[in-house]
């Protein structure tokens, strides 16, 4: 009797485990996509009716998948490991380096007429060990935006700026001289122009242009004396780690400070503020370099582990470079456009675009070498630590030491 | 009652549950099982034919009583807590993260795939895809900016003359014995296009670049398996694989970027303990790390127990009213609740500075910052202590209460000698537990002070680092992941809080015995 339940069991339980397999791969056929895009949440938005209209031309279904910014380059790389990526990816081109090492994007082919339509900054960025991993569509920097209202006149030097500010906060004008983010862990992306300024490099070039990890500039005795003079505005409180990224552009918008270093991304908070305001350049120390702030650029890459590489490629390499999605894209995001043409044509109605671009005069591409992930961390704390009081150059040369010792154990 | 009841599905509603449970099992089985044999992975498969089959044996069966209780958790103590400390220590031994993350195949393809350059000076070609109407075979048809047609697919490339094609501008459109394909063919036969490269010779070939380009290239990296080596086909440059270390390098010891994952032994474990990034600040953060577990479980108990005993005096009025509203820490989600914390402690737009009047810098020294994130931690746990010692408060019996009474004991004595004892045999484990996480507790810290204030900006740990945290920044810093080394670092961590919880728990037998 009770074998011959456990035999019904059984064949209950097999019976059952069959239908199930069955619907399920029905449902895998249906479950089939087209062309993939993996973006962050702004640009996804920005992207949808554009990648719908290719799809149509191109007889594809397209799917905008967003992620959050921060999480994006890992989910793509991880994604691409298990077969699973998108075909297209829109990121900054500082992370070029990591993803062709983990072999997930492939080089695109412009064609010279494509290469002569972009800024040649732009096309430079994307190369990486001499070839072209992406097409730009947009560049974006760091400037100083100021409430002219508080203060008039831009700043030729940083002590300009830090007596105005001063005078302003003494007459409780405002509460800080100047809104730069540093936080806890520093912020070496928004303190570079200073640290340019006093004298510092991150990486030397080689021959051809490309930046050589074998040339840290952190080892130099130009970045002990950067970080001097930045000790200096730590001690007379006009850089703080308490000014942070979440904290920094509110502050400004609040006219509680009468200067902001932040990039095209503040500007639509600032405008919502009301106030006039102005972008100029970004003062240098006095008499020392330019404060040239990192250039960066924004770009579509097509997906080496992709599914559709031929779509992909048609996408990123002859509809992403196109005028019409670089305008629908400046609109929604107001950085540089990276075409020439578009740059003309609305920075003839945009003045903040031409003084972005004027700002960046003479700045660094920001390093898409892989050896710039050992960069970020020990430098940023490097600055904390000067903000904070801490020996500048002891801080220094700890970073470089902790820096190389990194690039030449991943060797 | 339910043990009679499953020696043989007694029921029809416990055979019907017995069904659909095998069934799912089964199910599940065969799911996993489908991508394992594509992947040919045969132990995968061995084992999960072996775990089913061990399943429905134990479960079809009218004997093996013991069996069947014990079954189910065996297999999730193995899945989930046994395989996962396989999986990390068995990462450790490998060289797993950026640059080195599939195999030495893939990484030969995405080197010469890489390396596909447009040949100097030839033409852009304008595509059109299509296939040989007679052979079926895909066919590029290709016109260049002189008005030359061609057509070309696997064999070879060839003239078309101009009276077979129609163009529209510079594309072909139609021509006679091929058959353009539509956009949605051109779609459903994305790799063929993708991987279709016209031979020119000398390696090179015309490859299309989307749909409606095209361009002559060729790899100028190639991989030679006699010599194990990639050669650059211009520059006659040579990377010689190295796999023991899963690179290519060449003669001046510069690696390509890209490399594989290969087996590197203990090296990871040989990194952590004599790298002096390791070794250097280790102890220190070790002492602070015990220091910030012990003093977040001893504080959190003595705050929740204070307040439990406060709030079971049966004379209190509204007491359920004051527990909902000691709990509700412990109700909000930790993560925000840290971001807000950061914020308070801000040393210049904090609440806290700007409440109390004060200037302290609190995440700028080693001292306030570790105050400050034992009391957010503080905050954060107090109501599960709380929650636990009211529960073990209400389970003392009343009897040894009015026992040490009659006693003549105080109130002071009563709580030490007889409430406190009881309890902590009730709750030592938990607040072994509750010291294992905090030992680990990377939330608090990371969302926090993120392990500032730090000294200088060498990779040496700031003030509020944990291990956890620590090792995090080493092994993820800035964005560069390397999973084996952290792995390794896991495994250490492990070994430790393993060490520290063993003997906890072996005083704490001592203690029962003497109780008992």
């Amino acid at each position: 009797m009770r074998s011959t339940r456990a035999v019904i069991a059984a064949a209950a339980a097999l019976s059952l485990t069959l239908t199930g397999c069955s619907a399920a791969a029905g449902g895998d056929k249906s479950g089939k996509t087209g062309l993939v895009i993996w973006a962050d949440d702004v640009r996804g938005k920005v992207l949808k009716p554009f990648a719908e209209e290719f799809g149509k031309a191109n007889g594809i279904k397209v799917k905008v998948e967003t992620h959050s910014p921060d999480d994006l380059q890992k989910d793509f790389i991880d994604a691409s490991q298990q077969n699973e990526g998108p075909d297209v990816l829109v990121a900054a081109h500082d992370w070029i380096g990591n993803l062709v090492q983990n072999g997930t994007i492939d080089p695109v082919q412009l064609s010279q007429k494509q290469k002569d339509a972009l800024d040649p900054v732009t096309l430079k960025a994307v190369t990486y060990d001499g070839k072209i991993y992406g097409t730009p569509y947009a560049r974006e920097n760091l400037a100083l935006i100021r409430n002219t209202k508080l203060a008039p006149k831009a700043p030729k030097t940083i002590e300009d700026l830090t007596s105005t500010g001063r005078k302003l906060v003494a007459k409780h004008k405002a509460k800080d001289v100047l809104s730069v983010q540093v936080g806890d862990k520093g912020d070496p992306y928004h303190m570079y122009p200073f640290f340019a300024s006093g004298g510092g490099y991150l990486f030397g070039t080689n021959k051809s242009g490309e930046y050589d990890p074998s040339d840290l500039g952190l080892s130099k005795p130009g970045a002990v004396a950067a970080f001097k003079k930045i000790a200096k505005l730590g001690a007379d409180k006009v850089m703080k780690t308490s000014i942070n990224a979440d904290n920094a552009i509110p502050l400004f918008t609040e006219g509680k400070t009468p200067y902001l270093i932040s990039g095209q991304w503040a500007l639509p908070k600032v405008k919502k503020a009301g106030f006039d305001y102005e972008v100029s350049a970004i003062p240098g120390f006095s008499g020392g370099k330019a404060a040239t702030p990192f250039v960066g650029v924004q770009a579509f890459y097509a997906a080496s582990k992709g599914k559709h590489k031929t779509m992909a490629s048609e996408f990123v390499t002859n509809y992403a470079s196109t005028d019409k999605l670089s305008k629908a894209l400046y609109k929604a995001d107001p950085r540089i456009p990276a075409s020439t043409s578009v740059y003309q044509s609305v920075s003839k109605s945009d003045p903040d675009v031409a003084a972005f671009l004027a700002a960046a005069k003479g700045g660094d591409i920001l390093p898409s070498i892989p050896e710039m992930s050992a960069v970020w961390d020990p430098f940023g704390k490097a600055e904390a630590a000067v903000l904070d009081g801490k020996d500048p150059t002891k801080s220094i040369k700890d970073a470089a030491k902790s820096i190389s010792d990194a690039i030449k154990k991943n060797k | 009652m339910a043990a009679v009841r499953s020696t043989g599905s007694g029921t029809t509603a416990g055979l019907l549950v017995k069904i659909a449970v095998l069934s799912l099992s089964a199910a599940v089985a065969v799911w996993a099982l489908m991508p394992l044999i594509g992947a040919r992975d045969w132990v995968g498969t061995a084992i999960v034919v072996a775990a089913t089959a061990a399943l429905f044996y134990v479960y079809l069966s009218p004997r093996r009583l013991a069996a069947k209780y014990l079954f189910p958790g065996t297999l999730l103590l193995l899945a989930f807590q046994v395989v996962p400390v396989l999986i990390t220590v068995s990462t450790a031994t490998t060289n797993f993260g950026d640059g080195h993350r599939g195999d030495k195949a893939d990484t030969i393809a995405f080197v010469e795939a890489a390396s596909v350059e447009q040949v100097d000076g030839s033409p852009t070609y304008t595509l059109t895809p299509a296939v040989n109407s007679s052979s079926g075979e895909l066919t590029f048809l290709l016109s260049d900016a002189k008005g030359r047609a061609y057509s070309g697919d696997r064999e070879g490339l060839s003239t078309l003359d101009a009276d077979r094609v129609r163009r529209v501008g510079d594309k072909i459109v139609s021509a006679k014995g091929f058959r353009v394909l539509s956009a949605t063919q051109i779609a459903s036969r994305d790799a063929e296009i993708s991987g279709l490269a016209v031979p020119t010779g000398h390696g090179k070939g015309i490859r299309a670049s989307g749909i409606s380009t095209a361009y002559e290239g060729r790899a100028t990296r190639v991989y030679h398996s006699d010599c194990d080596c990639v050669t650059d086909v211009k520059t006659h440059h040579r990377w010689t694989a190295d796999n023991a270390k899963g690179r290519f390098v060449d003669a001046h010891g510069k690696a390509l970027a890209q490399g594989w994952r290969v087996n590197i032994g203990a090296s990871n474990f040989v990194k952590v303990l004599t790298d002096p990034s390791v070794r250097g600040p280790f102890l220190g953060i070790l002492v602070w790390d015990l220091v910030f577990a012990v003093a977040s479980v001893l504080l959190t108990f003595a705050l929740g127990l204070v307040c439990a005993l406060a709030l079971n005096h049966p004379k209190l009025r509204a007491r359920k009213l004051y527990r909902a509203a000691i709990v509700l820490p412990y109700a909000m989600p930790a993560f925000g609740m840290l971001l807000v914390w950061r914020d308070m402690f801000n040393a210049d737009y904090g609440l806290l500075n700007s409440l109390l009047g004060l200037h302290i810098e609190w995440f700028g020294h080693t001292t306030s910052a570790r105050a400050a994130v034992i009391l957010i931690n503080l905050w954060l746990g107090f109501p599960y202590m709380f929650l636990i010692t009211t529960g073990a408060l209400q389970a003392i019996p009343q009897d040894s209460m009015d026992a040490a009474t009659v006693d003549g004991a105080s109130a002071g004595q009563r709580f030490r000698k007889v409430t406190l004892p009881l309890i902590l045999i009730a709750l030592t484990p938990l607040l072994i537990s509750s010291f294992a996480l905090n030992f680990n507790n990377f939330n608090v810290i990371q969302l926090t002070t993120a392990g500032a204030p730090f000294n200088s900006g060498s990779a040496a740990a700031g003030g509020t680092d944990l291990l956890i945290t620590y090792t995090y920044s080493l092994a993820f810093g800035g964005g560069g992941a390397d999973y084996g080394f952290a792995a390794a670092i896991s495994v250490f961590i492990f070994l430790i809080v393993a060490v520290i919880s063993a003997i906890s728990f072996r005083t704490t037998r001592r203690h029962e015995e003497v109780y008992r």
